[in-house]
Protein backbone atom coordinates (compact mmCIF):
# COMPACT_ATOMS: atom_id res chain seq x y z
CA UNK A 1 0.00 0.00 0.00
CA UNK A 2 1.09 3.51 -0.66
CA UNK A 3 2.20 5.81 2.50
CA UNK A 4 1.56 9.20 2.62
CA UNK A 5 5.24 9.59 1.44
CA UNK A 6 4.16 8.73 -1.80
CA UNK A 7 1.80 11.55 -2.49
CA UNK A 8 2.64 13.27 -6.07
CA UNK A 9 5.99 11.37 -6.09
CA UNK A 10 7.57 12.49 -9.05
CA UNK A 11 8.04 9.20 -10.53
CA UNK A 12 6.47 9.51 -13.56
CA UNK A 13 4.35 6.83 -14.84
CA UNK A 14 0.86 7.65 -13.13
CA UNK A 15 -0.92 4.91 -10.86
CA UNK A 16 -4.25 5.15 -12.95
CA UNK A 17 -3.99 6.01 -16.58
CA UNK A 18 -7.34 5.98 -18.64
CA UNK A 19 -6.43 6.41 -22.42
CA UNK A 20 -9.28 7.67 -24.57
CA UNK A 21 -12.41 5.75 -23.03
CA UNK A 22 -15.60 5.46 -25.36
CA UNK A 23 -18.79 3.36 -24.75
CA UNK A 24 -21.88 3.68 -26.62
CA UNK A 25 -24.89 1.97 -24.94
CA UNK A 26 -28.72 1.73 -27.01
CA UNK A 27 -27.43 4.05 -29.67
CA UNK A 28 -26.60 6.60 -27.45
CA UNK A 29 -22.63 7.72 -27.36
CA UNK A 30 -22.52 7.82 -23.05
CA UNK A 31 -18.81 8.59 -23.24
CA UNK A 32 -16.94 10.34 -25.73
CA UNK A 33 -13.01 9.76 -25.45
CA UNK A 34 -12.28 10.18 -22.36
CA UNK A 35 -9.06 10.54 -20.47
CA UNK A 36 -7.72 11.30 -17.58
CA UNK A 37 -4.96 9.96 -15.00
CA UNK A 38 -4.02 9.25 -11.58
CA UNK A 39 -0.71 9.48 -9.53
CA UNK A 40 -0.32 7.92 -6.45
CA UNK A 41 -1.94 8.74 -3.58
CA UNK A 42 -4.24 11.61 -5.41
CA UNK A 43 -7.46 12.12 -5.05
CA UNK A 44 -9.79 13.94 -7.95
CA UNK A 45 -13.30 15.00 -8.17
CA UNK A 46 -15.79 14.55 -10.98
CA UNK A 47 -18.42 16.26 -11.02
CA UNK A 48 -21.35 17.35 -13.82
CA UNK A 49 -24.67 17.29 -13.97
CA UNK A 50 -26.34 14.26 -13.85
CA UNK A 51 -26.71 11.92 -17.03
CA UNK A 52 -23.09 13.26 -17.95
CA UNK A 53 -21.69 10.03 -17.79
CA UNK A 54 -19.99 9.79 -14.29
CA UNK A 55 -21.29 6.44 -13.49
CA UNK A 56 -20.74 5.14 -16.54
CA UNK A 57 -16.92 6.48 -17.05
CA UNK A 58 -16.41 4.55 -13.21
CA UNK A 59 -17.90 1.11 -14.44
CA UNK A 60 -15.86 1.42 -17.81
CA UNK A 61 -13.03 2.08 -15.38
CA UNK A 62 -13.19 -0.76 -13.53
CA UNK A 63 -14.22 -2.59 -16.62
CA UNK A 64 -17.07 -3.81 -15.12
CA UNK A 65 -18.56 -2.50 -17.92
CA UNK A 66 -16.56 -3.06 -21.32
CA UNK A 67 -15.73 0.26 -22.97
CA UNK A 68 -16.10 0.06 -26.45
CA UNK A 69 -12.79 1.72 -27.49
CA UNK A 70 -9.50 2.97 -25.25
CA UNK A 71 -7.97 1.21 -22.43
CA UNK A 72 -7.31 1.64 -18.92
CA UNK A 73 -3.77 1.40 -17.38
CA UNK A 74 -3.10 0.09 -13.82
CA UNK A 75 0.22 0.37 -12.38
CA UNK A 76 1.38 0.22 -15.93
CA UNK A 77 -1.01 -2.94 -16.83
CA UNK A 78 -3.53 -3.21 -19.14
CA UNK A 79 -7.05 -4.07 -18.80
CA UNK A 80 -7.05 -4.71 -22.09
CA UNK A 81 -4.10 -6.96 -22.17
CA UNK A 82 -5.83 -9.15 -19.41
CA UNK A 83 -8.29 -10.77 -21.01
CA UNK A 84 -11.27 -12.28 -20.18
CA UNK A 85 -10.31 -14.91 -17.73
CA UNK A 86 -7.71 -12.50 -15.54
CA UNK A 87 -9.80 -9.32 -15.52
CA UNK A 88 -11.25 -10.45 -12.29
CA UNK A 89 -8.06 -10.20 -11.35
CA UNK A 90 -7.87 -6.57 -12.23
CA UNK A 91 -11.16 -5.78 -11.05
CA UNK A 92 -9.66 -6.98 -7.66
CA UNK A 93 -7.43 -4.18 -7.29
CA UNK A 94 -10.03 -1.49 -7.33
CA UNK A 95 -12.14 -0.95 -4.97
CA UNK A 96 -15.47 0.52 -5.72
CA UNK A 97 -17.82 2.28 -3.83
CA UNK A 98 -21.39 3.06 -4.69
CA UNK A 99 -24.75 5.53 -3.71
CA UNK A 100 -26.42 2.66 -2.69
CA UNK A 101 -24.03 0.75 -1.17
CA UNK A 102 -25.20 -2.46 -2.34
CA UNK A 103 -24.43 -4.47 0.93
CA UNK A 104 -24.61 -8.52 0.75
CA UNK A 105 -28.27 -8.16 2.17
CA UNK A 106 -27.82 -11.95 3.82
CA UNK A 107 -24.52 -11.81 5.30
CA UNK A 108 -23.66 -9.77 8.67
CA UNK A 109 -21.47 -6.71 8.26
CA UNK A 110 -18.12 -9.32 9.18
CA UNK A 111 -19.18 -11.66 6.39
CA UNK A 112 -19.23 -8.79 4.08
CA UNK A 113 -16.36 -7.75 4.32
CA UNK A 114 -14.57 -11.10 4.79
CA UNK A 115 -16.70 -13.00 1.61
CA UNK A 116 -14.25 -12.15 -0.91
CA UNK A 117 -11.40 -12.37 1.40
CA UNK A 118 -12.86 -16.08 1.24
CA UNK A 119 -14.23 -16.44 -1.93
CA UNK A 120 -11.96 -14.25 -4.50
CA UNK A 121 -8.59 -14.01 -2.59
CA UNK A 122 -8.95 -17.30 -0.84
CA UNK A 123 -7.94 -16.88 2.27
CA UNK A 124 -8.73 -19.14 5.76
CA UNK A 125 -11.89 -18.49 7.42
CA UNK A 126 -10.29 -17.28 10.70
CA UNK A 127 -7.75 -15.38 8.87
CA UNK A 128 -10.55 -13.24 6.55
CA UNK A 129 -12.42 -13.04 9.58
CA UNK A 130 -9.78 -10.82 11.52
CA UNK A 131 -8.88 -9.21 8.51
CA UNK A 132 -12.78 -7.72 8.31
CA UNK A 133 -12.88 -7.25 11.95
CA UNK A 134 -9.54 -4.81 11.86
CA UNK A 135 -11.12 -3.33 8.93
CA UNK A 136 -14.34 -2.56 10.74
CA UNK A 137 -12.60 -1.31 13.35
CA UNK A 138 -10.87 1.33 10.93
CA UNK A 139 -14.04 2.27 9.61
CA UNK A 140 -15.58 2.83 13.32
CA UNK A 141 -17.65 -0.18 13.14
CA UNK A 142 -15.90 -2.75 15.31
CA UNK A 143 -19.10 -2.99 17.29
CA UNK A 144 -21.09 -3.64 14.89
CA UNK A 145 -19.95 -7.18 13.14
CA UNK A 146 -22.43 -9.19 13.89
CA UNK A 147 -25.18 -6.60 12.30
CA UNK A 148 -26.90 -7.24 9.11
CA UNK A 149 -27.01 -4.45 6.27
CA UNK A 150 -31.05 -3.93 7.40
CA UNK A 151 -29.95 -3.18 10.86
CA UNK A 152 -27.66 -0.74 10.06
CA UNK A 153 -27.64 3.01 9.52
CA UNK A 154 -27.08 4.44 6.20
CA UNK A 155 -24.04 6.03 6.86
CA UNK A 156 -22.78 2.75 8.42
CA UNK A 157 -24.00 0.81 5.42
CA UNK A 158 -21.61 2.85 3.12
CA UNK A 159 -18.95 2.49 6.30
CA UNK A 160 -19.24 -1.36 5.96
CA UNK A 161 -19.31 -1.22 2.45
CA UNK A 162 -15.43 1.04 2.37
CA UNK A 163 -13.92 -1.86 5.10
CA UNK A 164 -15.13 -4.40 2.36
CA UNK A 165 -13.56 -2.51 -0.73
CA UNK A 166 -10.34 -1.89 1.59
CA UNK A 167 -9.88 -5.52 3.07
CA UNK A 168 -9.14 -6.08 -0.53
CA UNK A 169 -6.51 -4.18 -0.59
CA UNK A 170 -7.35 -2.25 -3.79
CA UNK A 171 -4.71 0.09 -5.44
CA UNK A 172 -7.54 2.58 -6.65
CA UNK A 173 -10.99 3.18 -4.83
CA UNK A 174 -13.53 4.66 -7.18
CA UNK A 175 -16.30 6.15 -5.46
CA UNK A 176 -19.59 6.67 -6.90
CA UNK A 177 -21.88 9.84 -5.14
CA UNK A 178 -21.00 7.85 -1.84
CA UNK A 179 -22.93 10.14 0.38
CA UNK A 180 -25.99 11.67 -1.66
CA UNK A 181 -28.47 8.46 -0.54
CA UNK A 182 -27.60 9.56 3.15
CA UNK A 183 -29.59 11.88 5.31
CA UNK A 184 -27.53 15.05 6.10
CA UNK A 185 -26.82 14.24 9.35
CA UNK A 186 -24.92 11.29 8.62
CA UNK A 187 -22.73 12.66 5.23
CA UNK A 188 -20.22 13.72 7.96
CA UNK A 189 -19.00 10.09 9.01
CA UNK A 190 -18.35 8.97 5.71
CA UNK A 191 -17.00 11.94 4.60
CA UNK A 192 -14.71 11.49 7.65
CA UNK A 193 -13.46 8.11 6.56
CA UNK A 194 -12.76 9.18 3.26
CA UNK A 195 -10.44 12.07 4.18
CA UNK A 196 -8.79 9.76 6.60
CA UNK A 197 -8.37 7.49 3.66
CA UNK A 198 -6.90 10.04 1.76
CA UNK A 199 -4.37 11.12 4.25
CA UNK A 200 -3.41 7.48 4.59
CA UNK A 201 -2.27 7.80 0.69
CA UNK A 202 -5.19 6.31 -0.67
CA UNK A 203 -5.52 7.37 -4.78
CA UNK A 204 -8.81 7.88 -5.13
CA UNK A 205 -11.25 9.11 -8.22
CA UNK A 206 -14.62 10.54 -6.20
CA UNK A 207 -18.10 11.40 -8.12
CA UNK A 208 -19.51 13.76 -5.31
CA UNK A 209 -22.20 17.01 -4.97
CA UNK A 210 -20.32 18.12 -1.88
CA UNK A 211 -18.64 20.67 -3.25
CA UNK A 212 -17.29 22.40 0.38
CA UNK A 213 -15.58 18.74 0.88
CA UNK A 214 -14.40 18.51 -2.86
CA UNK A 215 -12.70 22.15 -2.55
CA UNK A 216 -10.57 21.11 0.29
CA UNK A 217 -9.69 17.91 -0.47
CA UNK A 218 -8.75 17.88 -4.00
CA UNK A 219 -6.35 19.71 -5.85
CA UNK A 220 -7.87 18.82 -9.35
CA UNK A 221 -11.86 19.00 -10.42
CA UNK A 222 -12.93 17.48 -13.26
CA UNK A 223 -16.46 18.69 -14.90
CA UNK A 224 -17.98 16.04 -17.18
CA UNK A 225 -21.19 16.90 -19.35
CA UNK A 226 -22.81 14.47 -22.17
CA UNK A 227 -20.18 12.26 -22.05
CA UNK A 228 -17.01 14.57 -22.05
CA UNK A 229 -14.51 15.89 -19.24
CA UNK A 230 -14.92 19.79 -20.92
CA UNK A 231 -13.22 21.09 -17.83
CA UNK A 232 -10.60 20.41 -15.40
CA UNK A 233 -8.83 22.63 -12.78
CA UNK A 234 -7.81 23.08 -9.20
CA UNK A 235 -10.73 24.11 -7.01
CA UNK A 236 -9.80 27.47 -6.92
CA UNK A 237 -9.32 27.87 -10.81
CA UNK A 238 -13.17 26.38 -11.39
CA UNK A 239 -14.99 27.50 -8.80
CA UNK A 240 -13.36 30.81 -7.64
CA UNK A 241 -16.53 33.57 -7.35
CA UNK A 242 -17.31 35.10 -10.46
CA UNK A 243 -15.46 32.32 -12.06
CA UNK A 244 -17.16 31.93 -15.59
CA UNK A 245 -16.29 28.08 -15.57
CA UNK A 246 -19.31 25.86 -16.45
CA UNK A 247 -18.36 23.69 -13.37
CA UNK A 248 -18.61 27.21 -11.59
CA UNK A 249 -22.22 28.14 -12.91
CA UNK A 250 -22.85 24.18 -11.66
CA UNK A 251 -21.58 24.42 -8.28
CA UNK A 252 -23.06 27.51 -7.14
CA UNK A 253 -26.59 26.50 -8.28
CA UNK A 254 -26.05 23.24 -6.66
CA UNK A 255 -25.13 25.53 -3.68
CA UNK A 256 -28.34 27.30 -3.73
CA UNK A 257 -29.96 24.02 -3.87
CA UNK A 258 -28.55 21.97 -0.70
CA UNK A 259 -26.84 25.14 1.04
CA UNK A 260 -23.30 24.14 0.98
CA UNK B 1 -64.95 -59.31 1.10
CA UNK B 2 -63.05 -57.35 4.17
CA UNK B 3 -65.31 -57.05 6.91
CA UNK B 4 -63.91 -58.77 9.51
CA UNK B 5 -61.35 -55.64 11.56
CA UNK B 6 -58.52 -57.24 11.49
CA UNK B 7 -58.32 -57.18 8.06
CA UNK B 8 -59.64 -53.67 7.51
CA UNK B 9 -56.63 -52.78 9.49
CA UNK B 10 -54.46 -54.77 7.55
CA UNK B 11 -55.50 -52.94 4.46
CA UNK B 12 -55.35 -49.52 5.57
CA UNK B 13 -51.48 -49.94 6.58
CA UNK B 14 -51.31 -51.01 2.87
CA UNK B 15 -52.26 -47.66 2.08
CA UNK B 16 -50.59 -45.72 4.84
CA UNK B 17 -47.54 -47.69 4.03
CA UNK B 18 -47.97 -45.99 0.46
CA UNK B 19 -47.20 -42.40 2.49
CA UNK B 20 -43.53 -43.32 2.50
CA UNK B 21 -43.01 -44.23 -1.06
CA UNK B 22 -45.69 -40.99 -2.23
CA UNK B 23 -42.96 -39.19 0.23
CA UNK B 24 -39.97 -40.91 -1.12
CA UNK B 25 -41.14 -39.53 -4.76
CA UNK B 26 -41.72 -35.98 -4.48
CA UNK B 27 -38.71 -35.63 -1.88
CA UNK B 28 -36.72 -37.00 -4.86
CA UNK B 29 -38.98 -35.18 -7.66
CA UNK B 30 -38.01 -31.66 -5.84
CA UNK B 31 -34.62 -32.04 -5.28
CA UNK B 32 -34.14 -33.24 -9.07
CA UNK B 33 -36.11 -30.26 -9.72
CA UNK B 34 -34.04 -27.84 -7.82
CA UNK B 35 -31.24 -28.78 -9.26
CA UNK B 36 -32.68 -28.99 -12.43
CA UNK B 37 -34.23 -25.63 -11.71
CA UNK B 38 -31.62 -23.79 -9.81
CA UNK B 39 -29.14 -23.50 -12.54
CA UNK B 40 -31.68 -22.77 -15.23
CA UNK B 41 -32.81 -20.04 -13.55
CA UNK B 42 -29.09 -18.88 -12.98
CA UNK B 43 -28.41 -19.37 -16.50
CA UNK B 44 -31.53 -17.76 -17.96
CA UNK B 45 -30.64 -14.69 -15.97
CA UNK B 46 -27.14 -14.53 -16.21
CA UNK B 47 -25.79 -16.79 -18.87
CA UNK B 48 -24.64 -16.85 -22.31
CA UNK B 49 -27.08 -15.16 -24.36
CA UNK B 50 -27.23 -18.31 -27.20
CA UNK B 51 -28.18 -20.46 -24.10
CA UNK B 52 -31.40 -19.03 -23.75
CA UNK B 53 -33.25 -20.18 -26.29
CA UNK B 54 -33.38 -23.75 -25.27
CA UNK B 55 -33.30 -22.91 -22.15
CA UNK B 56 -36.82 -21.46 -22.51
CA UNK B 57 -37.92 -24.10 -24.84
CA UNK B 58 -36.93 -26.29 -22.20
CA UNK B 59 -39.48 -24.65 -19.82
CA UNK B 60 -41.93 -24.35 -22.56
CA UNK B 61 -41.62 -28.27 -22.90
CA UNK B 62 -42.69 -28.99 -19.88
CA UNK B 63 -44.70 -26.97 -18.80
CA UNK B 64 -46.86 -27.74 -21.47
CA UNK B 65 -47.33 -31.04 -21.60
CA UNK B 66 -49.42 -33.46 -19.39
CA UNK B 67 -47.59 -35.26 -16.50
CA UNK B 68 -49.46 -38.62 -18.08
CA UNK B 69 -47.95 -37.51 -20.86
CA UNK B 70 -44.22 -37.52 -19.98
CA UNK B 71 -45.14 -40.28 -17.55
CA UNK B 72 -45.30 -42.54 -20.35
CA UNK B 73 -42.75 -40.82 -22.81
CA UNK B 74 -40.37 -41.68 -19.77
CA UNK B 75 -41.28 -45.00 -18.67
CA UNK B 76 -42.38 -46.63 -22.05
CA UNK B 77 -40.35 -44.31 -24.35
CA UNK B 78 -36.73 -43.27 -22.32
CA UNK B 79 -36.12 -45.90 -20.26
CA UNK B 80 -36.86 -48.72 -22.83
CA UNK B 81 -34.26 -47.39 -24.93
CA UNK B 82 -31.90 -46.97 -21.63
CA UNK B 83 -32.49 -50.23 -20.62
CA UNK B 84 -31.64 -52.09 -23.26
CA UNK B 85 -27.89 -51.94 -23.02
CA UNK B 86 -28.07 -52.95 -19.13
CA UNK B 87 -30.24 -56.33 -19.89
CA UNK B 88 -29.60 -58.83 -17.42
CA UNK B 89 -28.09 -56.64 -14.78
CA UNK B 90 -29.97 -57.14 -11.59
CA UNK B 91 -29.68 -53.16 -10.26
CA UNK B 92 -31.14 -52.53 -14.01
CA UNK B 93 -34.83 -53.73 -12.56
CA UNK B 94 -35.25 -51.22 -9.59
CA UNK B 95 -32.82 -48.30 -11.82
CA UNK B 96 -35.57 -48.31 -14.57
CA UNK B 97 -38.62 -49.16 -12.73
CA UNK B 98 -41.81 -47.15 -12.77
CA UNK B 99 -40.54 -45.30 -9.62
CA UNK B 100 -37.63 -44.17 -10.94
CA UNK B 101 -39.77 -43.08 -14.00
CA UNK B 102 -42.13 -41.16 -12.05
CA UNK B 103 -39.09 -39.99 -10.28
CA UNK B 104 -38.35 -38.59 -13.36
CA UNK B 105 -40.67 -37.21 -15.17
CA UNK B 106 -42.11 -35.33 -12.07
CA UNK B 107 -38.89 -34.03 -11.26
CA UNK B 108 -38.13 -32.84 -14.82
CA UNK B 109 -41.58 -30.98 -14.39
CA UNK B 110 -40.72 -29.29 -11.44
CA UNK B 111 -37.18 -28.23 -13.00
CA UNK B 112 -39.39 -26.09 -15.38
CA UNK B 113 -41.28 -24.20 -12.66
CA UNK B 114 -39.19 -24.13 -10.19
CA UNK B 115 -36.65 -22.42 -12.52
CA UNK B 116 -39.39 -19.51 -12.99
CA UNK B 117 -39.65 -19.66 -9.29
CA UNK B 118 -35.87 -18.73 -9.04
CA UNK B 119 -35.84 -16.69 -12.25
CA UNK B 120 -38.48 -14.26 -10.62
CA UNK B 121 -36.57 -14.28 -6.75
CA UNK B 122 -33.23 -13.51 -9.16
CA UNK B 123 -34.88 -10.48 -10.80
CA UNK B 124 -36.55 -9.46 -7.71
CA UNK B 125 -33.33 -8.91 -6.21
CA UNK B 126 -31.42 -5.53 -6.48
CA UNK B 127 -28.93 -6.22 -8.87
CA UNK B 128 -26.44 -3.74 -7.36
CA UNK B 129 -25.52 -6.72 -5.85
CA UNK B 130 -24.32 -8.33 -8.33
CA UNK B 131 -22.34 -5.50 -9.70
CA UNK B 132 -20.97 -4.94 -6.33
CA UNK B 133 -19.32 -8.72 -6.23
CA UNK B 134 -18.39 -8.13 -9.38
CA UNK B 135 -16.23 -5.32 -8.47
CA UNK B 136 -14.35 -7.24 -5.43
CA UNK B 137 -12.94 -9.54 -8.02
CA UNK B 138 -15.76 -12.39 -7.79
CA UNK B 139 -16.16 -14.28 -11.22
CA UNK B 140 -19.55 -14.26 -12.86
CA UNK B 141 -20.30 -18.05 -11.39
CA UNK B 142 -19.02 -17.24 -8.02
CA UNK B 143 -21.15 -13.95 -7.86
CA UNK B 144 -24.35 -16.17 -9.05
CA UNK B 145 -23.61 -18.76 -6.61
CA UNK B 146 -22.21 -17.24 -3.57
CA UNK B 147 -24.20 -13.72 -3.96
CA UNK B 148 -27.43 -13.99 -5.59
CA UNK B 149 -28.61 -18.18 -5.01
CA UNK B 150 -28.43 -18.38 -1.36
CA UNK B 151 -30.88 -14.50 -1.55
CA UNK B 152 -32.89 -15.98 -4.36
CA UNK B 153 -33.64 -19.44 -2.89
CA UNK B 154 -34.70 -18.02 0.76
CA UNK B 155 -37.04 -15.62 -1.46
CA UNK B 156 -38.14 -18.61 -3.08
CA UNK B 157 -39.62 -20.59 -0.19
CA UNK B 158 -43.46 -19.28 -0.19
CA UNK B 159 -43.83 -20.14 -3.62
CA UNK B 160 -41.48 -23.44 -3.44
CA UNK B 161 -44.22 -24.50 -0.70
CA UNK B 162 -46.70 -23.86 -3.24
CA UNK B 163 -44.79 -26.15 -5.59
CA UNK B 164 -44.55 -28.80 -3.46
CA UNK B 165 -48.09 -29.52 -2.84
CA UNK B 166 -48.98 -29.10 -6.45
CA UNK B 167 -46.49 -32.07 -7.05
CA UNK B 168 -47.53 -33.78 -4.48
CA UNK B 169 -50.85 -33.57 -5.66
CA UNK B 170 -49.57 -34.42 -9.47
CA UNK B 171 -47.63 -37.44 -7.83
CA UNK B 172 -51.19 -39.70 -7.40
CA UNK B 173 -51.18 -40.09 -11.41
CA UNK B 174 -47.86 -42.31 -10.94
CA UNK B 175 -50.39 -44.86 -10.31
CA UNK B 176 -50.95 -45.76 -13.55
CA UNK B 177 -47.65 -47.03 -14.10
CA UNK B 178 -47.58 -49.41 -11.24
CA UNK B 179 -45.65 -47.20 -8.95
CA UNK B 180 -46.54 -48.11 -5.18
CA UNK B 181 -47.85 -45.09 -3.92
CA UNK B 182 -51.05 -43.69 -2.21
CA UNK B 183 -52.70 -43.55 -5.04
CA UNK B 184 -52.10 -46.87 -6.25
CA UNK B 185 -52.46 -48.94 -2.95
CA UNK B 186 -56.02 -47.06 -2.38
CA UNK B 187 -57.18 -47.91 -5.79
CA UNK B 188 -56.47 -51.53 -5.79
CA UNK B 189 -57.83 -52.13 -1.92
CA UNK B 190 -60.76 -49.91 -2.53
CA UNK B 191 -62.14 -51.47 -5.84
CA UNK B 192 -61.04 -55.13 -4.00
CA UNK B 193 -63.06 -54.30 -0.92
CA UNK B 194 -65.69 -52.42 -2.60
CA UNK B 195 -64.94 -49.80 0.24
CA UNK B 196 -64.57 -47.21 -2.25
CA UNK B 197 -65.40 -44.29 0.31
CA UNK B 198 -63.34 -45.43 3.26
CA UNK B 199 -60.30 -46.06 1.48
CA UNK B 200 -60.14 -43.13 -0.77
CA UNK B 201 -61.01 -41.25 1.95
CA UNK B 202 -58.25 -42.32 3.80
CA UNK B 203 -56.09 -41.77 0.87
CA UNK B 204 -57.02 -37.98 0.94
CA UNK B 205 -56.12 -38.01 4.40
CA UNK B 206 -53.24 -39.24 3.76
CA UNK B 207 -52.11 -36.31 1.19
CA UNK B 208 -53.75 -33.71 3.07
CA UNK B 209 -51.22 -34.56 5.98
CA UNK B 210 -47.89 -35.12 3.88
CA UNK B 211 -49.28 -31.44 2.67
CA UNK B 212 -49.71 -29.86 5.90
CA UNK B 213 -46.44 -31.29 7.32
CA UNK B 214 -44.22 -30.33 4.23
CA UNK B 215 -45.95 -26.82 4.32
CA UNK B 216 -44.99 -26.55 7.64
CA UNK B 217 -41.45 -27.80 7.56
CA UNK B 218 -41.23 -25.16 4.59
CA UNK B 219 -42.57 -21.92 6.71
CA UNK B 220 -40.64 -23.24 9.34
CA UNK B 221 -37.27 -23.44 7.19
CA UNK B 222 -38.30 -20.06 6.00
CA UNK B 223 -37.98 -18.54 9.42
CA UNK B 224 -34.89 -19.48 10.45
CA UNK B 225 -33.16 -18.81 7.10
CA UNK B 226 -34.78 -15.11 7.90
CA UNK B 227 -32.16 -12.29 7.25
CA UNK B 228 -32.64 -10.52 10.26
CA UNK B 229 -33.84 -7.07 9.99
CA UNK B 230 -35.58 -7.97 6.65
CA UNK B 231 -39.51 -8.72 5.99
CA UNK B 232 -41.35 -10.57 8.52
CA UNK B 233 -38.77 -12.81 9.63
CA UNK B 234 -37.36 -11.95 13.53
CA UNK B 235 -35.99 -8.56 14.01
N1 LIG C 1 -27.60 0.49 -20.16
C1 LIG C 1 -27.83 1.71 -20.67
N2 LIG C 1 -28.36 1.83 -21.91
C2 LIG C 1 -28.62 3.04 -22.45
N3 LIG C 1 -28.38 4.20 -21.82
C3 LIG C 1 -27.85 4.15 -20.58
C4 LIG C 1 -27.54 2.91 -19.94
N4 LIG C 1 -27.03 3.17 -18.73
C5 LIG C 1 -27.02 4.50 -18.62
N5 LIG C 1 -27.51 5.11 -19.71
C6 LIG C 1 -27.62 6.56 -19.97
O1 LIG C 1 -26.32 7.05 -19.89
C7 LIG C 1 -26.32 8.39 -19.50
C8 LIG C 1 -25.26 8.58 -18.47
O2 LIG C 1 -25.61 7.89 -17.31
P1 LIG C 1 -24.73 7.94 -15.99
O3 LIG C 1 -25.45 7.15 -14.97
O4 LIG C 1 -23.35 7.54 -16.31
O5 LIG C 1 -24.76 9.48 -15.60
P2 LIG C 1 -24.29 10.17 -14.27
O6 LIG C 1 -23.41 11.28 -14.68
O7 LIG C 1 -23.73 9.17 -13.34
O8 LIG C 1 -25.64 10.76 -13.69
P3 LIG C 1 -26.11 10.90 -12.17
O9 LIG C 1 -25.49 12.15 -11.65
O10 LIG C 1 -27.59 11.02 -12.30
O11 LIG C 1 -25.69 9.68 -11.45
C9 LIG C 1 -27.73 8.68 -19.03
O12 LIG C 1 -28.36 9.46 -20.02
C10 LIG C 1 -28.37 7.31 -18.93
O13 LIG C 1 -29.73 7.40 -19.24
MG1 LIG D 1 -24.33 8.40 -11.46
Amino acid sequence: MAGPMARGAPDGAPLLEVRGISKSMGGKLLLDDVSLSLSRGELKVLIGPSGGGKSTLLQCVHFLTIPDKGDVLLDGESAREMGKRNICLFRQEIGMIFQDFNLFDHLTARDNVAVALRRVKRLRKAEAHGRALAELERVGLGDKAGLYPAQLSGGQKQRVSIARALAMDPKVMLLDEPTSALDPELIGEVLNVIQSLYEGGMTMLMVTHQVGFARHITKEILFMEDGRITERGSPEDLLAEGSLSRAGAFCSKLSEVTGR
Amino acid sequence: MIDDFPQFLVSALYIVRGTGWTAALILGAMSLGLLVGMPLAALQVYGPKPLRAPLAAYVWFFRGVPILVLLYLVYFGLFTYAQGPFEGFSWARSAFSPFSASLVALGLTSGAYQSQIFRGAILSLPEGQYRAAMALGFTRFGAVTRIVLPQAARLSIPAWSNEYSILLKDSAIAYVLGTSEIMNRARSIAFLSNRILTFFLLAGILYLLLTWLGVRALRALERRLAIPGLGQGEA
